[in-house]
């Protein structure tokens, strides 16, 4: 007699997960389900909690309070090898591999198979050719993975994962590195591990992935889950509404632009590093008074570069371009110190990184760049109540807050310190704008007001230069649209003709130019 | 964003974390004292007595004290800009070797105003020399600065040998070290100077050199948090990208930090030579330079701070010398190994207590 | 003929005489490093090591248990650094700069409180030294014979152990090693230890194998000429190996070249032959000759969230 087909227990059930850091509670009280076999979005704005509750189950974290099931049975992940122990792998954003080994010796990390290297090392081979045959994700495993490409490295990461048996796959925001096109090819990868009954987690703040690829999908904001749907019932207006708790809109309103004078004009520039890697090729653009230029590119394509050499921190090593009336090239190479002269501002990408001194005061941070100038410094001695009066200043034009020009500049959040860093540099009414990634890690209020103030400043005829990896953020500021490959720029779009199809293949590097 | 560690309260990271460092590192060399088989609180008292008991002892203690000044500010200001100096020690002798260079060159010709000034510079003048070669290498060849200030410090070592045993050695000498300097080449001692004023105090090695390290303190002082060099290089210490983007060559704020410093640890040289020992002689840095880094770390890289550790050093380097006289078992060094605890407690253990004092101050509120 | 060879071989013995503390530290220290833990503290864990070999030597007439308090006293230092750097996540170079000057003064100062002889130990004699094997003009101890072997041992455990995989890992990038599910501190800390064990016996070969007993601030340096030469053989044992023997070369010529004149070049200053293991390193971490890159993650606290 067939016996009725049993209810097989979920993958991975979370009970009232909880997890707190200092003062700032990450997830709050957190509980789902995946089943087994299936591909499960999880998807939020960046800070909704995601990756935290991925490494909470991965055991990277430890969860304050809440239980976890893993095929039905409470268990106990005290650290990632307890989390590999259970079947469960992961993929990270930043991957894990160590540069100066190859392939073969990254994937037997932590899997050994015994004291000495040389047998396991074999049995290592010969199951990587197998795994590498079965899911079409062949790596050559005597190859360093500083030599590899960021696809390759990600396939690598996969391996390892399928090495050690899991059966639970989690990977974080996975396409953030990727092409267009990669991107296609991870997820039909993705697919094969499906068909094999491997149950995947896919953690994306990307909307298109999660209809493309999932099967159901959760949806996390300020540390909650606030949605679950099975994504053939839904449609990407309602996750983003979901995602940010409100009706969004991602356009702007902003007026036809008014052209003015070239301010900046950029000719066949090149940069090669020391290594002869060509990160820049042969450059053209020009940015006018009064316009924003958005150039779209995933990321690692030169785009950071780019922003470096026309900030002044890399001097070009072939090509010139000219701010203002000062043209620089190889021979006549420029600090950011007088480009800040000539009237170029700079928003750095990593605004942490760059942008500002976590350690110093807001008020100091307020005057980076400008710390020499008058009336913050005369007769080389400093005034600092001149510049705390200014950081206040900025602070209440930019709705700063909290409003404490004494506040160590790391303690605000990262919507404050961009606008804290983005009033620095309007401050000085610049003739050109350059802007890196203007609302990464940035809540959507901020993000609102940043755009506005961009738009505003292009009005008063300043000309704007935007990179931004957000294609969305991109198509709703820019007013001509620049596509970066491999270190050129591969095509130019005006906004109103743009579309995401055709940038994305111009981001993959097969659009026509 | 916030980390697992919660910030404890300015006041007790100012002064109740650094108090409880020093706290532990005296409970330890207490321990020791009580093991080599003496009573550690007689031991103190002599200590305390040997320091701060006569104008002659507290004359003593600061003029030890004036060279951890030097060297502590030498430290911290490199540090400001996120540069580990371990060459204070060569720094002082090589900026002492310029000092006795100068003088030796001079003191028949010139009068004491001019000679003095002349000796101050060249001391800053070698000491940052010194300190320039491994800033060089750090800034323009990537060399790392803790290895090669390390290895500058025994190459200033063989070289001063070298030196003094085959250059410098005054004619018919037995021990290394060169002629005496003529009067010119003398920094007033303050007991003398008292004197002159109308007041007797016991008569000591303390000159005016430590004029000279206030003024360096103050000087440090203006620098760092008042003036926009100083902006730049705790920009440059803190995120030497975000230098960059300030526009900061950090190839050039490198030398400025390090030749800085090496001249601070030059002056040390000052102190001794001109101050003390009116000749070129073997080994008078006798760790101050390494000392300096504890003076740093327990003065929180601030003058202010540096002035009272270099105070607390200073006493115990007077009284420990005091205490050894007294205790046949206890040997100066003792003050050595107090100088090691103080820069592990208040350096490699800095994070030691911070664990359960949240605790407790979580407990109070 | 004779004498050339005499030469050869007294020069030979010499070289290994001297390197032979320089090997073993520097093997200590290639196994710290590796992992990620800068050592700067090798002379002084060499230091306390040489001053409780020839006290327990001295005071039980063991050689033996004087090579094992060697040991212990080192792996005492090793455990404290490992416990300011791995479990506080203190400044490497603080914690190694605190331990050489604690070692300084500690060793004076027990040694004169227990010996009153201005900080030296009495002299060893008989079995209370480690005597040579087979050469008795050689000096070729027990030591030098495990300085010798601890080279291919460590290349060995280094480049084709699970372990030395793993060492390797932590310290390029500790974070890929927590996720493979590997403790970063254990692993650390067994680095430490070992650290701790080949100094210990460093400095047991200099108090009771090379010399005859303790005297302060007997190690001069030679922690910090290791430290040169795992920077000079880029954190490789057997280049590391070849720095060690090369420095052990230029201190035996050193001795030897002491008030001798040579034809063309008039007394080459003693000084001069002392400096050039730093002067060597110096320009090699200039850049002039080839290039030292250094374990990734060195010197970099490891800071796990929890």
């Amino acid at each position: 007699m067939p016996t009725p087909p049993m209810e097989a227990p979920p993958a991975i059930e979370l009970l009232g997960i909880d997890k707190s850091f200092g003062t700032v509670r990450a997830v709050k009280g957190v509980s789902l389900r995946i089943e087994s076999g299936t591909i499960t979005g999880i998807v939020g704005e960046n800070g909704a909690g995601k990756s935290t509750l991925m490494s909470i189950l991965y055991g990277l974290y430890h969860a304050d309070a809440g239980e976890i099931c893993i095929d039905g049975k409470t268990v106990r992940i005290e650290g990632p090898r307890d989390a590999i122990a259970r079947g469960i792998g992961m993929v990270h954003q930043h991957f894990m591999l160590i540069d100066s080994f190859t392939v073969l010796e990254n994937l037997v990390l932590g899997a050994e198979g015994g004291p000495l290297l040389a047998k396991g090392m074999a049995a290592a081979r010969a199951e990587l050719a197998r795994l590498g045959r079965d899911y079409d994700l062949n790596v050559d495993p005597d190859r360093l993975v500083a030599d590899l490409s960021v696809g390759e490295q990600q396939r690598v990461e996969i391996l390892k994962v399928l090495f050690r048996g899991a059966r639970i796959l989690i990977l974080d925001e996975p396409s953030a590195v990727l092409t267009p096109q990669e991107t296609d090819r991870l997820f039909r990868i993705l697919a094969t591990l499906k068909e094999r009954g491997v149950t995947i987690v896919l953690i994306t703040h990307k909307l298109r992935e999660i209809m493309a690829a999932t099967d159901r999908v959760y949806v996390m904001r300020r540390g909650e889950i606030v949605a679950e749907r099975r994504t053939t019932d839904t449609d990407p207006e309602a996750l983003a509404e979901l995602m940010v708790g409100r009706k969004v809109r991602l356009d702007l309103d902003k007026a036809e632009a008014h052209l003015g004078e070239v301010r900046l004009k950029v000719e066949h520039l090149s940069l090669v590093d020391s290594r002869g890697v060509r990160l820049l090729d042969d450059i053209g653009l020009e940015l006018r008074a009064g316009e924003i230029v958005g150039i779209a590119g995933v990321t690692g394509n030169g785009q950071t570069e780019l922003l470096q050499v026309l900030a002044g921190i890399r001097a070009p090593t072939g090509g010139s371009f000219s701010v203002c009336g000062r043209t620089v090239d190889r021979a006549h190479s420029c600090d950011p110190a007088e480009m800040r002269e000539l009237g170029v501002a700079h928003v750095p990408e990593d605004r942490l990184r760059q942008g500002m001194v976590a350690a110093f005061r807001a008020s100091e941070t307020s005057i980076l760049g400008h710390h020499h100038e008058p009336p913050f410094s005369r007769n080389y001695i400093m005034s600092n109540p001149e510049v705390s009066a200014h950081c206040a200043q900025l602070m209440e034009l930019f709705d700063v807050r909290p409003r404490l020009p004494g506040l160590r500049s790391d303690s605000f959040s990262g919507g404050n310190q961009q606008k804290l860093v983005l009033a620095r540099e309007m401050a000085h009414e610049p003739k050109v704008l350059l802007v890196g990634q203007p609302t990464r890690g940035v809540d959507i209020g901020a993000i609102e007001f940043i755009h506005r103030e961009l738009v505003k400043s292009r009005d008063a005829g300043c000309a704007v230069l935007v990179v931004s990896v957000e294609l969305d953020e991109i198509l709703s500021l820019a007013d001509r649209i620049l596509v970066m490959f491999a270190g050129r720029i591969v095509g130019e779009v005006e906004q109103r003709r743009a579309d995401e199809r055709t940038l994305g293949l111009m981001m993959a590097g097969a659009g026509a130019g | 964003m916030s980390g697992p560690r919660r910030p404890l309260p300015a006041w007790a990271d100012v002064a109740l974390v650094p108090l409880i460092n020093i706290a532990l590192a005296f409970v330890t060399v207490g321990i020791i004292v009580r093991i080599i088989g003496a009573d550690p609180f007689h031991a103190l008292r002599l200590l305390v007595v040997g320091a701060l008991g006569s104008s002659e002892s507290i004359g003593y203690t600061l003029y030890y004290a004036t060279n951890f000044i030097f060297t502590g500010l030498a430290v911290a200001v490199a540090f400001h800009g996120g540069l580990f100096n371990i060459g204070g020690e060569g720094q002082a002798y090589i900026g002492g070797l310029g000092c006795g260079l100068a003088v030796l060159a001079l003191d028949r010709y010139l009068p004491v105003w001019a000679l003095i000034p002349l000796a101050i510079a060249a001391s800053a003048l070698f000491g940052a020399a010194w300190a320039a070669v491994p800033a060089w290498l750090q800034a323009w060849r990537g060399s790392h600065i803790v290895i090669t200030t390390i290895m500058f410090n025994f190459v200033a070592s063989a070289l001063m040998v070298y030196l003094m045993v085959n250059v410098l050695i005054a004619p018919g000498s037995m021990t290394p070290q060169s002629r005496t300097f003529a009067a010119s080449g003398k920094l007033p001692a303050v007991h003398d100077l008292l004197r002159g004023l109308g007041f007797t105090v016991g008569p000591s090695a303390l000159n005016l050199s430590i004029v000279l390290a206030l003024l360096c303190c103050l000087g440090v002082w203006v620098f760092l948090w008042h003036t926009p060099g100083g902006y730049a290089l705790r920009t440059m210490g803190h995120n030497p990208q975000a230098a960059v983007y300030a526009g900061t060559d950090l190839r050039r704020m490198t030398m400025v930090a390090m030749c800085l410093s090496g001249a601070l640890a030059g002056f040390v040289g000052v102190n001794e030579l001109l101050g003390v020992h009116q000749r070129i002689v073997l080994d008078f840095p006798a760790g101050y330079g390494f000392a300096g880094i504890a003076v740093a770390l327990m003065g929180r890289n601030h003058p202010i701070g540096i002035v009272l550790a270099a105070l607390l050093f200073g006493a115990l380097q007077q009284g420990g010398t005091e205490l050894s006289f007294e205790f046949p078992t206890i040997t100066r060094e003792m003050v050595v190994v107090i100088q090691g605890l103080i820069i592990l407690f208040s350096g490699a253990l800095v994070h030691l207590p911070r664990p359960w004092l949240q605790a407790l101050l979580a407990r109070v509120r | 003929m004779d004498d050339a060879l005499s030469l050869v071989f007294v020069m030979l013995a010499a070289t290994l005489r001297v390197a032979t503390p320089l090997v073993l530290c520097a093997m200590a220290g290639l196994f710290s490093e590796r992992s990620g833990i800068i050592d700067v503290g090798l002379e002084g864990k060499m230091l306390m090591a040489a001053f409780f070999a020839a006290t327990t030597a001295a005071v039980t007439g063991s050689a033996w248990l004087g090579v094992g308090a060697a040991i212990v006293a080192a792996e005492v230092l090793a455990l404290l650094h490992g416990f300011a750097c791995i479990t506080h996540r203190g400044n490497q170079v603080v914690s190694g700069v605190a331990l050489n000057i604690l070692a300084a003064g500690l060793t004076v100062v027990l040694g004169a409180a227990w010996f009153a002889r201005g900080g030296q130990t009495p002299s060893l004699v008989g079995e209370q030294r480690l005597m040579p094997l087979f050469f008795s003009k050689a000096g070729d101890n027990i030591l030098v014979y495990v300085a010798l072997a601890s080279v291919p041992l460590t290349w060995w455990i280094v480049s084709r152990t699970r372990f030395g995989l793993r060492l390797r890992a932590v310290g390029e990038m500790p974070l890929a090693v927590e996720a493979a599910g590997i403790s970063v501190a254990w692993l650390r800390y067994r680095a430490v230890l070992l650290c701790g064990l080949l100094t210990g016996l460093a400095g047991a070969y200099i108090a009771i194998a090379q010399n005859a007993g303790f005297s302060r601030d007997m190690t001069a340096g030679q922690g910090f000429i290791a430290l040169a030469a795992i920077i000079f053989g880029k954190w490789r044992p057997v280049p590391a190996f070849g720095a060690c023997l090369v420095f052990g070369l230029l201190d035996a010529i050193a001795i030897r070249l002491q008030g001798v004149r040579l034809p063309g070049l008039g007394e080459v200053p003693v000084q001069l032959i002392q400096a050039l293991p730093y002067l060597l390193t110096i320009f090699l971490l200039a850049g002039f000759i080839g290039r030292a890159v250094a374990p990734k993650a060195a010197g970099i606290p490891y800071e796990k969230e929890r």
